[in-house]
């Protein structure tokens, strides 16, 4: 499981406007990138073109290639179905579906494409993957209570046991800690550590700390000015980029001079 | 009164005890009703309730006020005005309702019994008799309508909320807005009409009064089914998107079950507002004395039209007529209660589990 991501020229539109302009990057299996970079840069967007949740948008599209594994996902006849359940997703906001409960969201993955799945192995599926996303000590116990009875961070986690339960290559995370307290983001920060092992892992983040513990590799994206598209600017290991960038308005965004 | 006036810098300092304001309405109507009876007294005429409770409630707001800001201050006498006004709001809405459900409770329960469940109107003339035909007749055609309209209103606003794009879409959304407004005998027409096309002119059967119903109906289906598809969070979509689940199963499996709730009570609300319909039942399924459970062949008894025809053609009888055209009326309002009441349930069955 995990495989290798390639984008290539890749622009990025909602309707007219151009969004993401020309990105460009390799991302290897069983590692962490993390995207950063100011506010409406293009990192969701971008992120979000990876899994081909871009186009659930009205007018969204996107022009150039993602390659996974040598697959275009943009390819003619690709089901952005299929992509998805390769490539999962969690969200800035924890979204446990409100009328499922904990077991139940584990295994939307399955339930909801009206699978059938036999006692037995629905049971193993919810433990390894609460265990997997580091929750299945704090819900075991109440796994019939609803999704939205836990808290935020446990929430979150959730939402990541939800994930990795259909067994994707790839886990795309956009700001997963946003909406958490302290205690909880240090909790998914370690599960990032681990899922790694597995999974080629994406993440967006706003926190610097949290980029440079986190991930082996980093994108920094910045824009122009507001109407103007996102770009690429710089693209390396996580150790350069936070001690010796390459160019200027990296160095001034790590170092919190802007942004 | 028990203020604390003397008491300054406190965090309850300033304010009316909780029984002023009750002393202060009880005075003023009892003042009110004094100075009505006086006018009443010396103009001849007869003692006025209304006017006493007016003028009680006007006395109230002024001295409320005036009290309140001697010694709660002016944010406080605004908040008592407000709450006055809103409270009178309140209550003047509800006399009507409250007027109305009693003299159909009390008119109705005359003749609220069971011959009127058991039996029809089919030779009976004056007393006795009942309108079980119509209470059948009532179900069957709106069951029909609902049967048509629940498929057809659920996928026109599934199409809305989560398909359409462009003009069509906006088309759609005009002409149900066109329809919401439709004169309900207009409705009754056109399914006079269309019937009439293949059944000859004459035409009488439950199953056009059932269109009738359901043309009425639809717009309604759709607007509420269209809100409360709308307030599903497009995070819970996009949430089952990221799980690889294609978008049908998404509205199937996530969109409708959290809907479900709010979209059965629109159904249900929906409903309970053709039930009452008269003018095209009257058009299109005509009216009967007896039992009648054939939708396609002759004419069908409803609810609204047996307390319309009772009330119209009082026979010789004339105490048996109209008590029971109150009995219907009465049971027509039972039937709506019970819709509203499973509306309820059935929204707290489905309501999305949140919480501990
Ligand atoms: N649904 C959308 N429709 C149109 N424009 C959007 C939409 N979402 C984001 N944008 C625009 O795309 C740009 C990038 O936004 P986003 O990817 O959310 O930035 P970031 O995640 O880096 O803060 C912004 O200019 C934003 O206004
Ligand atoms: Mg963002």
């Amino acid at each position: 499981m995990s495989k290798r991501i390639e984008v290539n020229d890749l622009n990025v539109y909602y309707g007219k406007f151009k969004a993401v302009e020309d990105v460009s990057m390799l991302i290897e299996p069983r590692s962490v990138t993390a995207f950063i970079g100011p506010s409406g840069c293009g990192k969701s967007t971008f992120i979000r073109t990876l899994n081909r949740m871009h186009e659930v948008i009205p007018g969204a599209y996107v022009e150039g290639q993602v390659l996974i594994d040598g697959d275009d996902l943009y390819g003619p006849g690709v089901d952005p179905v299929l992509v998805r359940r390769q490539v999962g997703m969690v969200f800035q906001r924890p979204n446990p579906f409100p009328t499922m409960s904990i077991r139940d969201n584990v295994l939307a993955g399955v339930k909801l494409n009206n699978r059938r799945i036999s006692k037995s192995d629905a049971d193993e599926l919810v433990e390894r993957s609460l265990r997997g996303a580091n929750l299945w000590n704090e819900v075991k116990d109440r796994l019939e209570r609803p999704g939205a009875s836990i808290s935020g961070g446990q929430q979150q986690r959730l939402c990541i046991a939800r994930a990795i339960a259909v067994e994707p290559e790839v886990i795309l995370m956009d700001e997963p800690c946003s909406a958490l307290d302290p205690i909880s983001t240090l909790a998914i920060e370690d599960l990032i550590e681990e899922l790694k092992q597995d999974y080629t892992i994406v993440i967006v983040t706003h926190n610097m700390q949290q980029a440079s513990r986190v991930s082996d590799r980093t994108a920094f994206f910045n824009i122009a000015g507001t109407g103007h598209p996102g770009k690429l600017i710089e693209y390396d290991d996580t150790r350069i980029i936070f001690s010796n960038p390459s160019v200027k308005a990296t160095e001034d965004y790590v170092s919190g001079k802007f942004g | 009164m028990a203020t604390t006036v003397s008491m300054p810098k406190t965090l309850t300092q300033g304010q009316l005890h909780p029984r002023t304001p009750w002393v202060v309405l009880g005075l003023s109507i009892a003042g009110a009703a004094g100075v009505v009876s006086l006018i009443s007294m010396a103009s001849g005429e007869e003692f006025s309730l209304v006017g006493t409770v007016a003028l009680g409630v006007l006395a109230y707001l002024v001295m409320i006020v005036i009290l309140s800001r001697q010694i709660e201050g002016s944010r406080k006498a605004t908040d008592r005005l407000v709450t006055a006004l809103v409270t009178g709001a309140f209550l003047i809405a509800m006399t009507p309702l409250v007027s109305l459900v009693s003299t159909v409770v009390i008119l109705g329960s005359e003749r609220f019994d069971a011959e009127f469940f058991t039996f029809s109107m089919r030779n009976i003339v004056g007393e006795g008799g009942g309108a079980v035909h119509a209470i059948v007749g009532t179900l069957l055609m709106t069951g029909t309508a609902a049967i048509i309209s629940i498929p057809i209103g659920l996928f026109t606003a599934i199409y809305l909320v989560e398909y359409g794009r462009g003009p069509l879409a906006r088309a759609i959304t005009f002409f149900v807005d066109v329809m919401t407004g439709i004169p309900s005998i207009v409705a009754g027409l056109f399914a006079f009409s269309l019937f009439a096309i293949f059944f000859g002119p004459g035409v009488r059967m439950g199953f056009a009064g059932a269109t009738a119903l359901a043309v009425l109906m639809i717009p309604v289906v759709v607007r509420s089914c269209e809100e409360m598809l709308r307030v599903v969070p497009n995070e819970l979509r996009e949430a089952s998107f990221a799980l690889g689940v294609p978008k049908w199963l998404t509205i199937l499996n996530v969109v409708l079950p959290t809907s479900a709730a709010g979209i059965a009570t629109g159904i249900m609300l929906a409903i309970a507002r053709v039930i009452g319909e008269t003018a095209p039942l009257l058009i299109v399924a005509g009216f009967t004395a007896s039992m009648n459970t054939n939708m396609f062949a002759d004419r069908m008894q409803s609810l609204p039209v047996f307390v319309f025809t009772s009330y119209a053609n009082q026979g010789v009888d004339t105490q048996a007529y109209l008590d029971r055209a109150w009995a219907g009326a009465l049971t027509l309002i039972l039937i709506v209660m019970a819709l509203n009441l499973l509306a309820r349930l059935i929204a707290r069955f489905f309501a999305p589990k949140l919480g501990r």
